[in-house]
């Protein structure tokens, strides 16, 4: 039995200590906005935040999540109130086939909480282990670029959400 | 007693100092030679070029994101930070004002055009085994790059070091000047290797350790050094390498950064390998004879380790639940080691186009030092040039210090028959922090 704190919420899974923590987010608590890719730390479909970083899923063992905050692209928004960098994400149409996203958007999620106004070369070097096969980078920088600046002019309109 | 101790210790040091001032005042400047735009031979400059790809001169003279021989690379070292210069022929930062006679006094004695000794950061123990011939090829390739102006910034040495006389000294104590002569016992390949390896590739700078004065220890040649915060492993007979190297995959490691079953080439290593995959096939084919003939054959006892099944590791398919309740830095190895590590490598996991290789052959688990191992965790394996699919994720934000220690000893434990690393925890948390160009 294993205890993990997922988009803030407590959770408790009767699984191996080694499945990947993907497998126990897809299987066992039907979060599947985290995809299945390579299965490799290759491609970056399955990233997912621990503790505010971005790590692959598919090769992360569950039980080393325990006790850590785990956040899921459902942490970030959902449809009916998606979150800045998923309007960003859908302003800029980013999507082509759409497998990559997930991890695209929780991967910028932890840049952005760093960093909140990155440079261009920072916003690339940052993203560069995730994969996107359909070729929409151009689009995706964009987005991450669009999340930023709405960050800061949120920021300038109100002090107090940026010190949040 | 003790003061005797300490009186001896002083009348060293000052007979050194005034020997060592006696040699410096020996060193004369050398005239700047005129500014006219150099020209050479075309089939010199190429000659020197693959030379200078063999010296590796491009890693230590180009700092990260900077221009190629533009110098700036930071070089940490026992005593202090060396920045490599710039090697351009910019007249006024780099070496453009060198005559070739300076040049080749720098490379065969470690002095500057102005007289000054160089510290053997520089490796001109190795590089005054050069022959004329060849210094005259590289000093050409040199003096027709773009020249780029960018001024070396100071070295952080705290006193005594940074008093460059004090280098004649140590010249005396540990520099052997001298180009290296051909062995008539060995063959011409084997001779070839000898003088790249101990010569231009400098090879020993990193895989030989080095004494309290920071020269190389002979009587351990090529025994197991340092570089940057890396393990440089041995080369020799002290190598620990689970399967013995021949000098068929050594060729094939050193020109394409990855072999079967040894591995990837990380931290400083792929580097040289990057170069070296575009070196000369037969001069690196003469390095890995070289270094094949110093590893020698294996023992008996390194074959019948061999000849031994690698080890059967199967913790996957809930055999071993973790307790609930327990704090997650106390996860077993095993389930780490199943959940982060054997999807790759494991013959029975999934596999990609260069597939991690089996841990019991790999060459970081069995060192004598942890720091590769921790160092190869925390940051994953960047894919060498000539290897792009030989590329391993970092698990540096997914594993807690207390967690990747947990793996190594569990690696250590299971993948060689070597005695436990001692502190391991403290060598993750220090590789974590420690300033390395990997």
């Amino acid at each position: 039995m294993l205890t993990l704190n997922v988009n803030g919420h407590a959770h408790q899974v009767e699984v191996d200590g080694a499945t990947p923590l993907l497998y126990v987010l897809r299987d066992d608590l039907s979060l599947n906005g985290a995809k299945f890719g390579c299965g490799l730390g290759q491609c970056g479909a399955c990233t997912v935040l621990l503790d505010d970083k971005p790590v692959f899923s598919c090769i992360t063992p569950a039980t080393v999540a325990e006790g850590r905050r785990v956040t899921t692209l459902e942490g970030l928004g959902a449809i009916d109130g998606p979150g800045p960098l998923q309007r960003a994400f859908i302003a800029e149409q980013a999507a082509q086939c759409g497998y990559c996203i997930a991890g695209m958007i929780v991967r910028a999620e932890a840049l952005l909480r760093r960093n909140p106004s990155p440079s261009d070369q920072q916003i690339r070097e940052h993203m560069a282990p995730n994969l996107c096969r359909c070729g929409t980078h151009m689009r995706i920088l964009a987005a991450v670029r669009r999340a930023a600046g709405a960050r800061k002019s949120a920021a300038a309109a109100s002090p107090s959400e940026a010190s949040r | 007693m003790r003061l005797r101790h300490l009186l001896s210790g002083l009348l060293g040091i000052i007979l050194l100092g005034a020997g060592g001032f006696f040699y410096f005042s020996h060193r004369p400047v050398i005239p700047a030679q005129p500014s006219s735009k150099a020209t050479f031979d075309k089939i010199l400059i190429a000659k020197g070029a693959a030379l200078a790809t063999i010296g590796n001169c491009n890693v230590c003279h180009t700092k990260p994101d900077g221009l190629p021989y533009a110098g700036g690379r930071p070089m940490q070292t026992p005593f202090g930070t060396i920045y490599a210069t710039n090697i351009t022929p910019d007249p006024d930062t780099g070496i453009g004002q060198w005559t070739e006679v300076a040049f080749l006094r720098a490379m065969q004695e470690g002095v500057r055009r102005d007289g000054a000794h160089l510290y053997p950061a520089f490796p001109y123990d190795h590089f005054t085994k050069v022959s004329g011939d060849d210094l005259h090829a590289i000093y050409a390739f040199l003096m027709t790059r773009d020249p780029v102006r960018a001024a070396t910034p100071p070295n952080a040495l705290p006193f005594p070091y940074s008093m460059r006389s004090l280098i004649a000294a140590w010249k005396l104590l540990f520099f052997k000047p001298g180009e290296l002569k051909p062995d008539p016992a060995l063959t011409a390949e084997l001779n070839r290797g000898a003088y790249l390896v101990e010569g231009l590739a400098h090879c020993g700078s990193c895989h030989t350790p080095r004494n309290g004065l920071g020269a190389e220890r002979n009587d351990r040649y090529l025994g197991g050094g340092e570089a940057e915060d890396w393990h440089a492993p041995a080369l020799n007979a002290d190598s620990t390498a689970p399967v013995p190297w021949t000098a068929d995959q050594l060729l094939t490691y050193l020109r394409r950064g990855f072999v079967v079953p040894h591995g990837v080439a990380a931290g400083p290593m792929q580097a040289v390998a990057n170069n070296l995959g575009t070196a000369p096939e037969q001069d690196v084919k003469a390095i890995a004879a070289y270094v094949g003939a110093i590893v020698g054959p294996p023992t008996a006892d390194r074959r019948r380790k061999t000849g031994r099944p690698v080890a059967q590791v199967a913790p996957q398919s809930g055999s071993r639940p973790l307790g609930g309740g327990q704090p997650s830095d106390s996860a077993d190895g095993a389930i780490i080691y199943a959940g982060a590590c054997a999807a790759c490598h494991e013959a029975s996991g999934q596999r990609f186009s260069a597939h991690g290789i089996h841990l019991a052959s790999s060459k970081v688990i069995t060192m004598p030092d942890p720091r590769n191992l921790a160092h190869v965790i925390l940051e994953g394996i960047g894919a060498p040039l000539a290897s792009s699919a030989a590329e391993m994720p970092g698990f540096a934000d997914a594993l807690t210090d207390r967690q990747i220690a947990t793996l190594m000893t569990y690696l250590r434990g299971t993948f060689s028959d070597q005695p436990a690393w001692s502190a391991v925890e403290d060598t993750v948390r220090h590789a974590r922090t420690s300033p390395n160009g990997s």
